[in-house]
């Protein structure tokens, strides 16, 4: 008969790494995701300056963090299912750049306004951060349309992140000024990496326009169908313009021109004309930041929320 | 003389990024700063880190990692994540390069400069490195995106190997 391996020995067993901490009594940490949540804003002072309304400021945050949580949902998509696992790689990668932005901004709106995270069965340890994510129903998300819409083919997330890149990093390029530090500091991390964001998608966008036939018409397809998504990135909404007023947020209207002549300067030397496409109008003037969503944000949300909505008392 | 703090720091500084086991938390230019608690006793000490990439899986880990070492020696230790001023890879430190290099892996150049509107660029971006294996300048770019956030996917075109390099930012 074998004996036991002892975990102590050199030639212990596989799980030795696992006991390594094991006389820290009551320490469940070094098992995956251990027993304890990670608050992305620990130790980060969170306090709203005087003279700032926090609700908007909240509401601004909610905005900023759904954008990126459901472009980074739409974008994971794709995993497993990329043209080629470069490709596959490199959207995981960007999914995963949003999903962080999101999460600082999430756990920053219910810092700066406990009042828009959804209420939870008592003792439920699900953090803010998640319950805004995860139990929110469609008509309370923030994001524009742009980022909810069904993924259809490959030059179609690619023209779908153009756009959605670079309007964000011009809003966040002016948010690293923000008078709330937490914001400013998310703004200059997300910086960096929609800098790349953007380069990936121009340098497709260039690629497939320039291709082959098939590509050119991928393409072009892909752009006639977004562009009425396009104009809602950067429209003024009362809460953008009050949240830009108090110097804490950035109405991307002021944005817009930078934005169009990084978008011509695509469109020019890929050879492709600016699509004659009115935008999508809302319902009654109302559109994605004031909660009024395309029927796809439903479905969405209905996948990304089922296991928690399952367990709303559940430890993970 | 020898503070709480110090001693501390030692520890803290020789934990290991959990994706880049052969760099240090001190060598991956992560951790920021250690210091006394001075809510929590004696051998309180919080400890400050910062990710490197906003989606960075890896910041729980870290945080567990520091505790368990600070606990192991005595210490009642806290984390603290600090995202301003925002990391770059030029925080990486030299014996940190070394040790990438020594394990397969190309370290960065300089990072970009940041400030003002950022320059759209369609081109493939060029960078003079090496080949960590061989030696060789003849590489290419096989991807932007690697297996972690910070990494692109290179080729040796001389030796044939492929290998990582870990991006500026």
């Amino acid at each position: 008969m074998t004996p036991t391996p002892d975990p102590s020995h050199e030639a212990g067993s596989a799980y030795d790494g696992l006991l390594e901490h094991h006389e820290v009594a009551g320490d469940d940490s070094q098992w995956a995701f251990g027993t304890d949540f990670e608050d992305p804003l620990a130790g980060v002072d969170t306090t709203v300056p005087d003279d700032v309304d926090a609700a908007a400021l909240a509401t601004y945050c909610l905005m900023l963090g759904d954008d990126a949580l459901v472009m980074s949902h739409r974008l994971s998509e794709w995993t497993s299912n990329a043209p080629d696992l470069e490709e596959d790689i490199a959207l995981a990668n960007t999914a995963l750049d949003l999903l962080g932005q999101a999460r600082l901004l999430l756990a920053r709106a219910a810092a700066a306004d406990a009042s828009v995270v959804p209420a939870l069965p008592a003792g439920s340890p699900v953090p803010a951060e998640d319950a805004l994510a995860f139990f929110r129903e469609a008509g309370a998300f923030r994001n524009v349309r742009l980022a909810e819409v069904p993924n259809g083919d490959f030059a179609h997330t690619m023209v779908r992140l153009l756009l959605f890149s670079t309007a964000r990093l011009a809003v966040l390029g002016r948010l690293v000024d923000s008078r709330d530090p937490v914001l400013a500091a998310i703004a200059a991390k997300g910086v960096k990496e929609l800098t790349y964001h953007r380069d990936y998608a121009g340098r497709w966008f260039l690629t497939l326009a320039r291709g082959t036939d098939e590509s050119h018409r991928r393409l072009l397809a892909a752009l006639d169908e977004l562009w009425p998504l396009y104009p809602e990135l950067l429209a003024t909404h009362p809460v953008e313009a009050a949240v830009a007023a108090a110097g804490v947020g950035v109405d991307p209207a002021s944005v817009a021109a930078e934005v169009d002549v990084v978008l011509e300067q695509v469109l020019a030397v890929s050879g492709v004309e600016r699509p004659d496409k009115a935008a999508l109008a809302g319902v009654r003037g109302r559109t994605g930041r004031d909660g009024l969503h395309t029927e796809s944000l439903t479905r969405l949300l209905a996948e990304m929320q089922v296991v928690a909505r399952a367990h709303p008392t559940g430890l993970w | 003389m020898t503070t709480t703090a110090t001693v501390a720091r030692e520890i803290a500084a020789a934990v290991t990024d959990p994706e880049m086991p052969m760099l240090t938390l001190e060598d991956l230019g992560v951790l920021r700063d250690v210091r006394a608690d001075d809510g929590a006793g004696e051998q309180g000490v919080v400890v400050t880190i910062t990710p490197t990439y906003s989606g960075c899986p890896a910041m729980a880990t870290m945080r567990d990692d520091l505790v368990h070492r600070l606990t192991d020696a005595g210490f009642t230790a806290r984390v603290e994540v600090s995202l301003t001023p925002a990391w770059s890879s030029d925080w990486i430190t030299e014996r940190g390069r070394q040790a990438l290099r020594d394990h397969g892996l190309s370290a960065p150049g300089p990072a970009p400069r940041t400030g003002g509107p950022v320059p759209l660029t369609l081109t493939p971006t060029r960078r003079a490195i090496d080949c960590p294996r061989c030696g060789s300048g003849r590489v290419e770019l096989t991807s932007e995106f690697g297996a972690t956030a910070c990494k692109a996917l290179y080729r040796c075109t001389a030796c044939l190997e492929p290998f990582e390099h870990v991006k500026e930012i």
